[in-house]
């Protein structure tokens, strides 16, 4: 107060200090930041965790890891290395193979809902794709094993004959297919998995565009179909991305429908139509658990850190590939 | 290039609610016409069924029919796609595809008309449409930059340039510079009368000085209350209507005494 004129009654400086609310948004900014640093706390527990606990497998030397371990035969080819190897590669092909069936269908159920069913049908069918996500992962894999693989089976046996002669369609060597617990199948039953998911993040997506281009598009004479591809698919790109990326997270990281599925093996074999030949990290953990020994769970969560190196490395893709033509994306 | 408008016993519904009722109606070709009213007054929604826009909405629908150069749009035979790639819309708010270039943006609706088109061929629409929407000179060293980055007039002005790239018979405007300042405004007025020459421009407009300056004929809708239909209460010269208008509802508006 260094102004002559006082108002009559000057109010103390304190009255305007603090106000109603201001512990309740105090509270609340450190509960978010507690939040958000949760998340990095986990992430670096689990990164150390599976580091100090791998460590012990990893700075064996092959041969002496091969003599403790039942499940590690260096001399067969089949060292902890190699392993890793073989069901980094296996699990990498299943889950490319699910992204490969699951992301057209999905980005078409979603555009169907978005854009082409009428409005009752499309909430309906929304609640039912939410519906599908929550089905548990033994449940594909029991439905996998007796329905779906015994269904499979003519058609496999029509795709080895009559497109045997690309590599990755190459019956067995006895010509015929006769158990249907392949990569293939794998694929499939992980593809059905991932399905809500991508279709559910999509839609939502799709459901952003915003009127205003989709209108532009239309009033240029685009036809519904031209519309998407102008308006809706650009702007819902990083989306899209993004919800393979999920999807892709749960292929990758799938146990128990793999499991019950694929009749497993170690190898780097692109015939995807032959029984024995792949198995995926999170499978192949699941069935040497609990036959292991101490220094077996090290090598198998040596295991588990390539999984979740892969995981990184494959979200870190997905923001690179978002990220690339931000300038042009629909958040501008 | 341009053609004539005319509407008859135009009602428009969106499924049971009657929201623009009765009107008739020309729009003479190579001039500009301006809808004026009140808001809720159904003009813009009537200026989007002269090329079949607010069927997008689900449940609207026309009765009566649209008249282009004696073809009626709502026939049976007559594609909505078609008749869009017939008549452009320019929006109210300037909406450029933002992952789309600026020369891309422009090219957007000729590709959807004709899939192959040369590259010479195509920087020369590039450039006639952004010179014949006043954005050339602007724009012209960064053509590959995307739409999104320019001033909101400059955005406008684009639309008016991706609209016109497809050569249209018509153009419409629903209120294309509620969204922007006085002298983006400025420039899009100036634009309309060059355009003028070539289309015919039928604007929707809140700003009854634009509709004074801009337009050669006008036509004032309005409402009785709310839930009540649109009604087109009268159509003249525009200079007539702002001077001598033969109904009182008229000279109200236009002389601010409501709206």
């Amino acid at each position: 107060m260094t102004t002559t004129q006082q108002s009559p009654e000057t109010e103390p400086a304190s009255d305007y200090g603090t106000h109603p609310g201001a512990a309740a948004n105090h509270f609340f900014k450190w509960l978010s930041t507690g939040a958000g640093l949760l998340i990095l706390i986990t992430l670096a527990a689990v990164a150390t965790f599976l580091l100090e606990e791998a460590w012990p497998a990893i700075s064996l030397s092959a041969a002496e890891l091969g003599e403790k371990v039942s499940f590690i035969k260096p001399e067969d080819g089949q060292s902890l290395l190699e392993i890793v190897g073989f069901l980094v590669y296996g699990t990498v092909l299943i889950s490319v193979i699910a992204l490969l069936l699951a992301t057209p269908v999905s980005i078409g159920i979603a555009l169907f809902i978005s854009h082409f069913a009428p409005r009752r049908l499309a909430q309906g069918l929304g609640y039912l794709i939410d519906l599908l996500a929550a089905v548990p992962s033994v449940v594909y894999g029991l439905w996998g094993v007796a329905v779906l693989v015994p269904f499979l089976q003519p058609f496999y046996q029509w795709l080895a004959d009559y497109f045997g002669w690309i590599p990755i369609f190459a019956a067995p060597e006895s010509g015929e297919v006769f158990t249907g617990r392949v990569a293939l199948s794998a694929g499939i039953v992980l593809a059905i998995m991932v399905i809500p998911i991508i279709s559910a993040v999509s839609r939502e997506v799709f459901l952003q565009t915003p009127k205003l281009h989709e209108e532009a598009a239309l009033a240029m004479g685009a036809t519904r179909w031209e519309m998407i591809r102008m308006a809706v698919f650009p702007f819902g790109r990083s989306g899209m991305i993004g919800a393979t990326m999920l999807g892709l997270g749960r292929a990758l990281g799938e146990t128990m429908a793999v499991l019950m599925i694929i009749s497993p093996g170690l190898t780097f074999s692109p015939y995807i139509l032959q029984p024995n030949q792949h198995n995926t990290i999170a499978a192949y953990i699941a069935l040497q658990f609990p036959e292991a020994n101490a220094l077996g769970v090290n090598s198998l969560i040596a295991m588990g850190l390539a999984l979740f190196v892969i995981t990184l490395l494959v979200n870190m893709l997905a923001r690179w590939v978002v990220s690339r033509r931000s300038e042009f994306s629909g958040a501008n | 290039m341009s053609k004539r408008i005319d509407v008859n016993n135009l009602n428009v519904y969106y499924s049971n609610f009657l929201a623009v009722e009765d009107v008739s109606l020309s729009i003479e070709p190579k001039s500009v016409t301006a809808f004026i009213g009140p808001s809720g007054c159904g003009k813009s929604t009537f200026l989007r069924t002269l090329n079949r826009m607010h069927e997008v909405i689900p449940g609207a629908r026309v009765e009566g029919e649209v008249l282009m150069d004696g073809v009626n749009l709502y026939a049976d035979s007559v594609d909505p796609v078609t008749v869009r790639r017939h008549v452009g819309m320019v929006f109210q708010r300037p909406n450029p595809f933002p992952t789309m270039s600026i020369a891309e943006n422009v090219l957007a609706g000729v590709k959807l008309n004709n899939k192959r088109i040369s590259r010479s061929d195509a920087d020369d629409l590039v450039e006639s449409s952004l010179r014949g929407a006043n954005l050339w000179e602007e724009v012209k060293d960064r053509l590959d930059k995307p739409g999104s980055s320019l001033s909101g007039g400059q955005q406008q002005r684009l639309c008016i340039a991706r609209a016109i790239a497809i050569k249209p018979d018509v153009l419409l405007m629903d209120e294309p510079c509620s969204a922007l300042d006085p002298i983006s405004t400025l420039a899009i007025e100036d634009l309309i009368q060059e355009l003028k020459n070539d289309y015919t421009i039928v604007i929707v407009t809140h700003n009854m000085q634009q509709a004074a300056r801009v337009s050669d004929r006008t036509a004032f809708f309005n409402i009785a209350g709310t839930g009540k239909p649109g009604k087109l209460i009268e159509m003249n010269d525009t200079p007539t209507m702002f001077s001598t208008p033969s109904e009182k509802a008229t000279e109200d508006y236009i002389s601010g005494r409501f709206g």
